[in-house]
């Protein structure tokens, strides 16, 4: 079908351009970026009005849950990306700690099927790093990569054998396959609830401490550096490392990329607003993995995101049953859902920071387009380049509440919170896939 | 943020913490606990007081305890209140019910109090915010919420006793140095008396422990860390021991009891070290030879069973306060 868009603002950090612009869609690809009322010729099935709007490449979101397989009662494959289509989330990432964890192919297979099925969002696995996720035995990364998984993880299992982390990486290195990696030591604070720090200790909550993170951090980079280098570049494996949440964990990775080892980051959205004052009352709604650590923290995981050695940022989208947050703190499951606040709480930071919304925008969609890869480029807008847009009105406020979220998780800090930026269309592949109608 | 324990003008609706409790309501339950003095000596004939009569305290003992409990079944009957004990760490919750469903059935039974206590810090919040949903905030509770101690974050009526005992003791907490010793990290005691105290004035606020039961982030509660026990008694008007639990010598945090007692146990050359009319307290059950030094315990600067009937008129107090019609 062919479809136009017209009289929107198109703003796509890849190209760098902020302008008005008419988009021209056939075949699922984009034929033409026009000045708005050109191509005359061009006669589309479907005009979609883009008055006001902005009209960006469609989010790339390095971390959301779908809960399937094994987890159909807190969320399943539709109501998720209906919720991921909601927040303008045209390709995501999601993490292999599913039930039973993503360690088979016939599993990846079945859950990229079933994606394909829906014909909507994107869904890239990552594959289990190790059987089971349990540390001891790799997984057939060949055989995972071949059925779909654009990388290998842990979700949010530490290795305590360095030996098998290392193992782990030389075989993915093998293949030239990337390791997405959460630093976390398995011991240091473990069955810690909350950060270390004054709040922990007044709220009496069983803490992890930053070295959780910086000790973890420390260990990996020491064996990236046993691989050594060849002709001046690391022969290390490109390792992702995910959701970075302390000061320490910021100031180690921009040394180490200083260094030049392969390594790139993100960081959880929440992490970018919330600090551990935001669980006030014993909130479960703020029981998240990894924790919500301190201001200065905070502030550090801010200027990561400015002077890039940050990313990306992604929703750690993890919806979580309602009975599981009615619960003591420390026996709420953790998780807040994410996917519909992505992009509000992108802006809302640029906002803060002064920061053009083409800048702001980079962290998700081309910054985490690049650590995605793979052969058919997304999170851009050019001519010739799959019809991957996000349509939303940059200025609409709305209250963040069960009744105005799709996921069927509603659990988020930011209940209650009037947010500025509201997804009116969605278009994947050249089709539009979700659409708000006042 | 609206601190859930209060009422809008300011009065007392749960008490859930003494973090948050102005000066004033603290000193005015301390001064209520005073006029219930006389009721509780034990050297006078017992009384009752009819204030909460036809009201009903609910004891939901989520974590075993048979001293608290007991003092808060006495301190309500002394105000002729109707004492329902419910053992649901037994019960229901072993069955698979939720926290909530259990609190659910139990609204269904009239009760005017529930006093709680749970191993998980910040249970009684969850208990109080789902009783005060179906309310208004500017209507008064349905059920009040006491909190007989919360995993490791707050035991706030042992935190008013202690400060009641000290008050009676020494008067003036502006003119104080108190030390409080042992395992803070996993005590919910020590911090309900680290806020008590920091409140009420006391000026120097002294913790002492081995670094492995000191948490990171003491110092902002606004005390001052010693982990040389010699040093951190030198002068002290009040010692608070705390108790030691078994389980600290697994996991890692102390090597042994013996080893405890000789760098932290109160004896009598370390009592030597504070001011000469230094009180000592526990909160109980005491660790004879591993916390304190028997002599020390019994001697004459020991105030530790003054405290347990202190306890009773500050529980009487307490509930006083939050039910009397």
């Amino acid at each position: 079908m062919r479809l136009a868009i017209r009289h929107g603002r198109v703003v796509d950090p890849a190209t760098g351009i902020d302008a008005p612009r008419d988009l021209l869609i056939a075949a699922g690809r984009i034929v033409g970026i026009v000045a708005p009322g050109d191509g005359d010729d061009f006669k589309p099935g479907r005009t979609l009005d883009a008055t006001g709007l902005v009209v960006c490449p469609g989010l790339v979101d390095l971390s959301a849950r779908l809960r399937e397989p094994g987890s159909e009662y807190r969320a399943t494959l539709e109501s998720e990306i209906d919720a991921a289509l909601a927040g303008g989330v045209t390709s995501l990432v999601c993490p292999p700690d599913t039930d039973p964890p993503l360690d088979e192919p016939g599993l990846v297979e079945m859950l990229k099927h079933r994606a394909r099925t829906l014909n909507r969002t994107q869904v890239h696995p990552l594959g289990a790093l190790t059987m089971g996720l349990a540390g001891s035995a790799l997984t057939e990364m060949s055989e995972l990569h071949d059925a779909g998984c654009i990388g290998f993880s842990q979700a949010n299992v530490p290795i305590a054998d360095t030996q098998v982390l290392l193992r782990a990486l030389q075989y993915a290195q093998t293949f030239g396959f990337t390791v997405w990696w959460r630093p976390q030591d398995a011991y240091l604070g473990r069955g810690g609830v909350a950060a270390s720090g004054p709040v922990a200790a007044r709220l009496g909550l069983p803490s992890v401490p930053a070295s959780n993170e910086t000790v973890a951090l420390l260990t990996l980079f020491e064996l990236l550096r046993s691989f050594g280098r060849e002709q001046g570049a690391s022969v290390a494996p490109r390792v992702h490392l995910c959701r970075l949440s302390s000061a320490g964990g910021v100031a180690l990775v921009r040394a180490a990329r200083g260094e030049g080892l392969p390594v790139t980051c993100d960081v959880g959205v929440h992490h970018v607003h919330l600090t551990d004052m935001d669980i006030g009352f014993f909130d479960a709604q703020c029981r998240i993995d990894p924790p919500l650590r301190g201001q200065r923290d905070r502030e550090a995981i801010r200027a990561g995101l400015l002077d890039g050695t940050i990313d990306a940022v992604c929703s750690d989208h993890t919806p979580v049953d309602d009975d599981a947050k009615l619960l003591p703190f420390g026996e709420a499951e953790p998780g807040a859902t994410g996917l519909e606040l992505l992009l509000p709480l992108v802006l809302k930071w640029a906002d803060e920071e002064r920061l053009p919304m083409v800048d702001a925008l980079a962290r998700v969609t081309q910054c985490s387009a690049a650590i995605v890869g793979g052969a058919v480029p997304t999170g851009r807008i050019e001519v010739g380049g799959i019809a991957d847009l996000c349509l939303f009105a940059p200025d609409e406020r709305w209250i963040v509440s069960p009744a105005t979220l799709k996921s069927q998780g509603r659990n988020t800090p930011f209940t209650g919170y009037e947010l500025k930026g509201r997804v009116r269309a969605t278009v994947v592949g050249g089709l539009v896939v979700h659409e708000v109608r006042d | 943020m609206l601190n859930p324990q209060l009422n809008r003008d300011g009065s007392l609706r749960h008490l859930l913490s003494i973090e948050g409790l102005p000066r004033t309501l603290i000193t005015h339950i301390l001064d209520t606990a005073a006029g219930f003095a006389g009721l509780v000596d034990p050297r006078r004939e017992v009384k009752k007081l009819p204030l909460l009569r036809g009201r009903s305290v609910f004891n939901l003992f989520f974590e075993n305890s048979t001293r608290t409990r007991t003092t808060f079944e006495i301190a309500a009957a002394r105000l002729s209140a109707d004492v329902i004990n419910l053992n649901v760490s037994v019960s229901s919750t072993s069955k698979g019910e939720s926290l909530l469903d259990t609190i659910d059935n139990l609204s269904a039974m009239h009760a005017d109090i529930f006093v709680v206590r749970h191993s998980q810090s910040g249970a009684p919040y969850l208990i109080a915010k789902h009783l005060d949903k179906s309310r208004g905030v500017d209507e008064p509770a349905h059920i009040h919420v006491v909190n007989a101690g919360d995993g490791r974050h707050a035991h706030p009526t042992q935190g008013l006793l202690d400060a009641y005992t000290i008050r009676h003791y020494k008067q003036d907490f502006t003119k104080l140095r108190v030390a409080i010793v042992g395992d803070v990290l996993h005590s919910r005691v020590a911090r309900s008396d680290i806020h008590a105290l920091t409140t009420l004035g006391v000026p120097e606020v002294r913790v002492i422990g081995p670094r492995t039961l000191l948490p990171s982030g003491l110092e902002q509660m606004g005390v001052s860390v010693y982990t040389d026990m010699k040093k951190g008694l030198d002068g002290v008007d009040v010692i608070m021991m705390l108790r030691l639990q078994n389980e600290r010598m697994n996991g890692a945090l102390l090597p042994s009891a013996h080893e405890y007692f000789k760098s932290y146990g109160l004896t009598a050359e370390k009592l030597a070290l504070a001011a000469p009319d230094a009180i000592v307290m526990h909160p109980g059950p005491m660790n004879r030879g591993v916390e304190i030094e028997s002599s020390v315990a019994d001697g004459a600067q020991s105030v530790i069973l003054p405290q347990v009937t202190f306890g009773i008129a500050v529980r009487m107090a307490v509930m006083s306060i939050l039910a009397a019609a």
